[in-house]
């Protein structure tokens, strides 16, 4: 969907009122912008009373989930848990101090690993980081060019045998996928490690990105670089499966409706070469959109870390939203779902502040 | 994952009613989609899903839920599929899987689209606050990855059929809620609504003469791609311990049972190609459907 | 020596779902080193078609037969390299709508100058002085900051003015004008009109252009072709067509014409519309729509006849008709 939220009429009047020129007038760009953080903060606060909500909803007990049998039957252990987990007040003050916290950067602590919840994501973020950057650059690259000459050949065999590539794979379950490869390059070919993201007998690197292969090359630990990058190959090749499918379509769709405009033909009739016309004509206009949907794609790949994560024993952030919604986590929960909420939806603000700039027409308005 | 129809960008433009008829004319020029090859095999497949899921107790060999002590049995004459750790016999518990994952898929996409076709068709009839509410609270769901929301819905909720269905609606309904409200809007604006509405015909029989017909083609469309997407997401959460308990023969959770030793390469390699074909099969059909999408056929005239 | 384009019954036929689906029939025409000759009809009639068989532009499966030489040399049969050595540099092509016809997202400068570098060998600083030259005589104001601008900060008239000076960068011979002035304001076109009139004498180019409007023809052209249904129906002097039209459908397209300032005057349209390609009757494809006809119409399409000096007609009335009016 690439509508969302740029039709809301309310945020541009509060841009500036009162005498004075508008500034939508003045920086159209700058009116732009605030009127995306503001709306990019609205759905911010929704979010938080969303997770927030959600958990208050749940018939499930944080502190069945959290205590042991023996410390259930005690009242006192049962009221200290509440008191300390703030369960004893009502439902809007817990809110409130949720969201009090939250702005102080304070995101609780997680019932289960018992480390401060923005801790924890310090720890797993850079994990997920490091599948998700190669990925999306992969993708991005491949998507491009197979979708370019998907649409350049249209209905030939070429077009016809990547359409049922990119189908295929974005009809593969990823988890699936990941035990197949899994299954065929470590187990039968013996060519990759079986999971995790360093082989036993290696300490990790000291953490300045938390990115293992970027911090091993940092300090100069080469083969500790190499053992890392080799345990990204298989997340890596099972998520760029799934996000390249996704942008290949993307890309013919929107190549294929470039090609009908008759700058296109205009372009051939002053006798460029083909290759020009498809590198200065079509990619330019035909990337616009593409950019757009690259947000969606990012959307689709941090759902696949979830399941690939798991397979993989990849210690990312979707084992750790996986874990603590399986823990009933009500702290790790609401602080991994925001995390994941705000990175998509400031992707999506990028997205559309770069197609303000990208394009012309919008950018000189 | 995410679902075709959110990535469509055909469906995921605001739709003009012009560029619509004219693909339509365009479309003309090739043969109906059931007599195209990659259709009918998608729609054999389906088929074939179909009458499995039917006659799941004629072909399965053995009850899908029964224990024996032949754990890890590779694939045989006696076990096709080979048998689980505790026993299983997968073949069984494949063709049993097609009455699971079909139905529940049919019955996510029916309540969806159902929820979401109102709220749109409302949001984008009535406009105003109405509106600007429903279409902020798609923008809210839009803001989770499906799987993590959805994730998070059901281990809220308890893991079980009925949440893991729930869950789903919740995270798949605001395409619909878009798509038909943009169908809504375009159609608002064209003569012949208003037309109507200076007959005085009041907005139940609009929406039900002018509005409704209209929206039907592309949400046809949007459902056989999401019919897709919803076996996805329900064999994910399910692989994940978040769908139908054990030991409910679900495809998704076989996958997860064979994830606990590579060497035993059936256990998972067969229900996860079950789930690649239906969802292939649906997707192609979509596909297929959104190029040769007609409205003035889908109108029924 | 023959004429500079040279189309000698040609005949364009596009994959359809039963089989190639004829859109252009039999068509010869002749367009001479310097001349402006006109092309006319409904549309849908094959005048675009026929420029795109030209630039060899026809979408792929295009199946043609016949033959279009231009300078001598055979177009049908060229491949890709030799299409690019004729586009641009020997047959340019200026499109009814600027603003589709014009990449929105790069400058004029860049759209003004890179076919110019490959065709004519230039560099970057000799293409942009060659620009603000043609900016110039197109009569576009403050040409060098033109050159920096994209085309949606212009009016649809300043764009076809960029769009011909684009035509004309590579010193074409032959330019195509698909109705240049349909997109746009009356007030515009005749600007438009006058521009191409004056490059064609200054330069020398042969123009030929293409237009549903009879009246923009009379001001402008020596010759005319008159398009019906993927045929050349009538052919001549553009002033004896118009005052003296022998066949039936150049009559009634002038009587449905609206005359210019006078009132009083009812217009005749023609009744029914073209026949869609692949529906067309047997015998004359008019014949459906036509006043005159007669049974011999609906058996056997009518070849091109001489119908006075220097003109042809493919009608079986071999008289000059009245226009309807």
């Amino acid at each position: 969907m690439t509508t969302r939220t740029t039709d809301n009429p309310g945020a541009a009047t509060t841009a500036a009122p009162g005498p004075r020129p508008r500034l939508s007038h003045r920086h159209p760009m700058l009116a732009y912008l605030a009127k995306r953080l503001v709306i990019t903060a609205g759905l911010l606060l929704g979010v938080t009373v969303l997770t927030f909500g959600l958990v208050q909803v749940v018939p499930g007990d944080p502190v069945t989930a959290n205590l042991s049998d023996q410390a259930l039957n005690d009242p006192a252990a049962v009221a200290a848990f509440r008191a300390k987990w703030g369960l004893d007040q009502p439902v809007y003050l817990q809110y409130w101090h949720y969201l009090q916290h939250l702005l102080s950067g304070d995101l609780g602590t997680s019932q289960q690993t018992g480390r401060a919840v923005v801790e924890d994501l310090l720890h797993y973020v850079p994990a997920t980081m490091e599948l998700a950057i190669p990925t999306m650059l992969l993708a991005l690259l491949l998507g491009t060019g197979i979708g370019m000459l998907a649409a350049v050949r249209n209905g030939r065999l070429t077009d016809q045998l990547i359409r049922v590539g990119a189908l295929l794979g974005l009809s593969t379950p990823p988890f699936w996928l990941s035990l197949v490869v899994l299954y065929l390059f470590f187990y039968q070919l013996g060519l990759s490690p079986s999971g995790g993201r360093l082989s036993p007998g290696f300490t990790p690197p000291d953490t300045v990105t938390g990115m293992y292969t970027v911090d091993a090359a940092l300090s100069g630990q080469w083969e500790l670089a190499w053992d890392a990058a080799q345990h990204l190959v298989l997340p890596v090749l099972v998520l760029t499966c799934l996000t390249v499918a996704i942008l290949v379509r993307f890309v013919r769709s929107s190549m294929l409706e470039v090609l009908q405009h008759d700058y296109i033909k205009a372009a051939y009739a002053k006798g460029l070469p083909t290759s020009l016309v498809l590198r200065r004509h079509l990619l330019r206009a035909g990337l616009v959109p593409v950019i757009t949907v690259s947000g969606l794609a990012f959307a689709s790949l941090l759902s696949g870390t979830v399941l690939v994560e798991n397979i993989f024993g990849w210690p990312g952030l979707g084992q750790y939203a996986y874990r603590s919604a399986s823990a009933l986590d009500l702290p790790a929960i609401l602080g991994a779902s925001l995390f994941v909420a705000l990175v998509y939806t400031l992707v999506n603000l990028a997205v559309d502040l770069l197609y303000g700039l990208i394009d012309p027409r919008i950018r000189l308005q | 994952m995410t679902s075709l129809a959110e990535v469509d960008p055909k469906l995921a433009k605001p739709l003009n009613r012009r560029r619509w008829l004219r693909r339509v004319r365009g479309a003309t020029a090739g043969r109906p989609i059931w007599r195209q090859p990659v259709t009918v095999v998608a729609l054999s497949i389906l088929a074939a899903w179909l009458l499995i899921a039917l006659a799941a107790p004629l072909i399965a060999p053995y009850d899908p839920i029964a224990q024996s002590v032949d754990t890890y049995q590779g694939p045989s004459g006696a076990h096709w599929f080979g048998t689980d750790s505790l026993g299983r016999d997968v073949f069984s518990r494949v063709v049993y899987g097609a009455r699971l994952s079909i139905p529940l898929a049919l019955a996510i996409v029916a309540l969806a689209l159902l929820l979401g076709g109102l709220l749109g068709l409302v949001a984008g009839y009535v406009g105003r606050f109405l509106d600007e509410a429903v279409m902020r609270l798609t923008d809210l769901v839009f803001a989770f990855p499906q799987i993590i929301l959805a994730m998070a819905v059901t281990a809220a909720f308890g893991p079980s059929t009925g949440n893991a269905i729930l869950a789903l609606v919740i995270v798949s309904w605001p395409v619909y809620a878009r798509v038909i409200r943009s169908a809504v809007l375009t159609i608002r604006g064209e003569d012949y609504l208003n037309a109507s509405r200076l007959l005085g015909v009041g907005p139940i029989t609009t929406l039900r003469r002018d509005v409704l017909p209209n929206s039907v083609g592309p949400a046809i469309v949007l459902a056989t791609l999401e019919l897709g997407n919803a076996v996805l997401l329900l064999a994910a959460l399910s692989f994940l311990g978040l769908g139908p308990r054990p030991p409910a023969a679900e495809w998704g959770s076989m996958v997860a049972l064979g994830a606990q030793d590579l060497s035993m390469w059936w256990v998972s390699v067969f229900p996860g190609l079950a789930i690649l074909t239906v969802v292939l099969a649906f997707n192609v059909l979509g596909d297929a459907l959104r190029d040769r999408l007609d409205p003035r056929y889908m109108n029924g005239r | 020596m023959g004429a500079l384009l040279d189309i000698d019954r040609l005949a364009v036929a596009l994959p359809g779902p039963r089989g190639p689906l004829p859109i252009l029939h039999d068509v010869s025409l002749t367009v001479g080193e310097g001349e402006l000759v006109g092309i006319a009809g409904e549309s849908g009639c094959g005048k675009s078609m026929t420029a795109q068989t030209v630039l060899g532009l026809l979408p792929p499966g295009a199946k043609t037969t016949g033959s279009a030489r231009f300078d001598g040399r055979e177009l049908l049969t060229l491949d890709r390299k030799g299409w690019q050595r004729v586009r641009g540099r020997g047959i340019a092509m200026v499109f009814q709508d600027p603003t589709a016809a014009l990449h929105p997202m790069l400058t004029v400068g860049t759209q003004l100058t890179e076919h110019m570098r490959i065709h004519l060998g230039m560099n970057r600083k000799a293409a942009q002085r060659r620009a603000v030259d043609l900016l110039d005589q197109v009569r576009l104001p403050d040409p060098e900051r033109a050159l920096r601008a994209y085309p949606h900060q212009f009016s649809g008239g300043m764009r076809q003015r960029v769009a011909i000076a684009g035509a004309l960068a590579a010193q074409p011979r032959l330019l195509i004008a698909d109705e240049p002035t349909t997109a746009l304001d009356v007030t515009v076109q005749a600007g438009i009109l006058a521009l191409l009139d004056r490059l064609r004498r200054d330069t020398g180019l042969a123009v030929a252009f293409i237009t549903h409007d009879l009246g923009v023809l009379s001001a402008l052209t020596a010759r005319s072709y008159v398009f019906y249904a993927g045929r050349v129906v009538e052919a001549g002097p553009t002033g004896a067509l118009l005052t003296g039209p022998r066949h039936p459908y150049t009559a009634a397209l002038l009587g449905a014409r609206p005359h210019g300032g006078q009132t009083g005057v009812a217009l005749t349209p023609i009744p029914g519309s073209p026949p869609a390609p692949g529906e067309l009757p047997p015998g004359c494809a008019f014949s459906t729509r036509c006043a005159h006809v007669r049974d011999e119409c609906r058996t056997a399409v009518p070849p091109l006849h001489p119908a006075g000096p220097d003109r042809t007609s493919a009608c079986v009335i071999r008289t000059e008709l009245e226009v309807a009016a």
